[in-house]
């Protein structure tokens, strides 16, 4: 689903423009502080903007903000779980296959959260983003915190989610290898302005 | 049964405060730096309580429904203003003074006419000597519980701002994101209510019953009053507190269900 925004503003910020398409990955880099998680949390209706910003043609403001969230799925930085057991955190709680596909434990879902480790945390994280089935994803850094292997497994997981679902993707990452290789274009966020960096023609989120 | 209550005089209010003296030579020696407090407290305490004294005696005397509503008024503003100091973190602009105060006016003063219309029925039924104490004792213990549950709620809805947003990013509204927080409030604030009510009688005798026995009325009937009293109370307190939680709620919580801390000092 393809997102855009005419002119979103946040605190002291000035306007800013930018249209994804769906299907379409675009990485955003930049150092730290320079305000990509302030972005993220704008676009999710967390924080309070003004300007106008629609999904697939529907503006935000036409649906509850409820409703807007279940679309514009927000993946944070740092992930927290609140329930008694990882599981009641899922509406459908995940397959087996689906938790060893990111080398989690197929019993994880009883266990306290305070089990978890901070790469556990992540990918499980990311598999309860993906379970309210949202029609475009923010994400913050999604990878941060996972060795090499379950990084590129996260990877592919949130890519072929994009792949199936023609979703759109705002992809924040500390890494530009990783904002070429998963990004059709990459971003710099630097003085509250975002700036184009590449572009690189071929088919979406390959 | 009835005896003549002991008249007290000057002297014998200086002795009890030998003890807080006492107390004030212990402290200093600690110095733990509350001695001040101590006896500014002590100072206060007489002053007011002597006061209050020959207000209520004018009060009683003139019986006058106007005054009993100056009185109320005062109680009322007073207690809203101790809501407010107790919050660490206050609400911006007239929610800090606003919510604490309209929550403890509709609950304490709700409940108050309820005891005195339809349970305890004086006549008139604004009796200065029934309605200034019977509201007094509401209001003073459902301020309390709202001042702790407000200041409660506004902490940890600042502490668990991540979790909160996290919860509403996954599509779950502002009620449902914030209920855990509600009920662990509510939960601590109706919890010593609950424990005095269920002790009273058998670890100490309460102290409205206490006054009323030494004033020389037939325990028996001292322990009526004492029974409305204590029920009343749990009234104020928990409809009290509920309605702050829920205030705080909408204040916090803005019309498209984003959490606004910006809203807190």
């Amino acid at each position: 689903m393809a997102l855009s925004m005419r002119n979103l503003q946040f605190l002291d910020w000035k306007g800013l423009d930018l249209t994804i398409g769906g299907g379409e990955v675009v990485a955003l880099v930049g150092e730290s502080g320079s305000g990509k998680s302030l972005l993220l949390r704008a676009i999710a209706d967390l924080i309070v903007s003004q300007g106008a910003i629609e999904l697939n043609g529907v503006e935000r403001n036409s649906m509850s903000s409820l409703d807007w969230r279940l679309k514009v799925g927000y993946l944070p930085a740092e992930i927290f779980w609140w329930e008694d057991a990882v599981g009641a955190h899922f509406l459908n709680p995940p397959s087996q296959e689906s938790l060893e596909g990111l080398r989690l434990s197929s019993e994880c879902l009883g266990w306290n959260p305070s089990r978890l480790s901070m790469g556990e945390r992540q990918r499980l994280g990311i598999m309860r983003m993906l379970d309210r089935e949202p029609e475009f994803l923010l994400l913050d850094e999604p990878t941060a915190n996972l060795d090499e292997t379950n990084a590129t497994l996260a990877e592919k997981r949130i890519l072929s989610y994009i792949r199936d679902r023609k979703a759109g993707a705002l992809w924040v990452s500390h890494s530009s290898e990783q904002a070429r290789r998963v990004g059709n274009r990459s971003l710099r966020m630097r003085d509250r302005a975002i700036e184009e960096l590449d572009r690189k023609p071929g088919e979406a989120g390959a | 049964m009835t005896t003549e209550t002991i008249q007290l005089d000057y002297f014998d209010i200086l002795f009890a405060g030998g003890i807080i003296g006492g107390l004030g030579i212990l402290l200093a020696y600690y110095r733990l730096g509350v001695t001040r407090s101590l006896t500014i407290a002590s100072v206060r305490l007489v002053i007011q309580l002597f006061l209050i004294g020959y207000v209520l005696r004018f009060l009683f005397a003139e019986g006058k429904e106007g005054y009993v509503a100056v009185m109320a008024v005062v109680m009322l503003l007073v207690a809203s203003r101790e809501i407010l100091v107790r919050q660490k973190r206050r609400l911006t602009g007239w929610a800090g003074f606003g919510l604490g105060g309209s929550t403890l006016f509709v609950s304490s003063f709700a409940i108050a006419l309820y005891g005195l219309l339809i349970v305890v029925r004086p006549e008139p039924w604004y009796l200065p000597q029934y309605s200034i104490p019977l509201l007094g004792m509401i209001m003073s213990n459902t301020m309390s519980a709202i001042g702790l549950s407000m200041d409660r709620l506004t902490s940890a809805l600042h502490d668990n701002q991540s979790i909160i947003e996290q919860r509403l990013a996954l599509g779950e509204s502002a009620r449902q994101a914030i209920l855990p927080y509600q009920r662990d409030c509510i939960r601590t604030g109706i919890m010593p209510v609950v424990n005095s009510m269920a002790t009273a009688g058998i670890v100490s005798l309460p102290g409205m019953m206490t006054g009323q026995i030494l004033a020389g009325a037939v325990p028996t009937e001292a322990v009526k009053y004492q029974i409305i009293i204590w029920f009343l109370i749990a009234g104020g307190v928990g409809f009290g507190m509920a309605a702050a939680l829920k205030v705080i709620e909408w204040r916090l919580f803005d019309e498209r269900q984003r959490l606004r801390l910006d809203r807190l000092q």
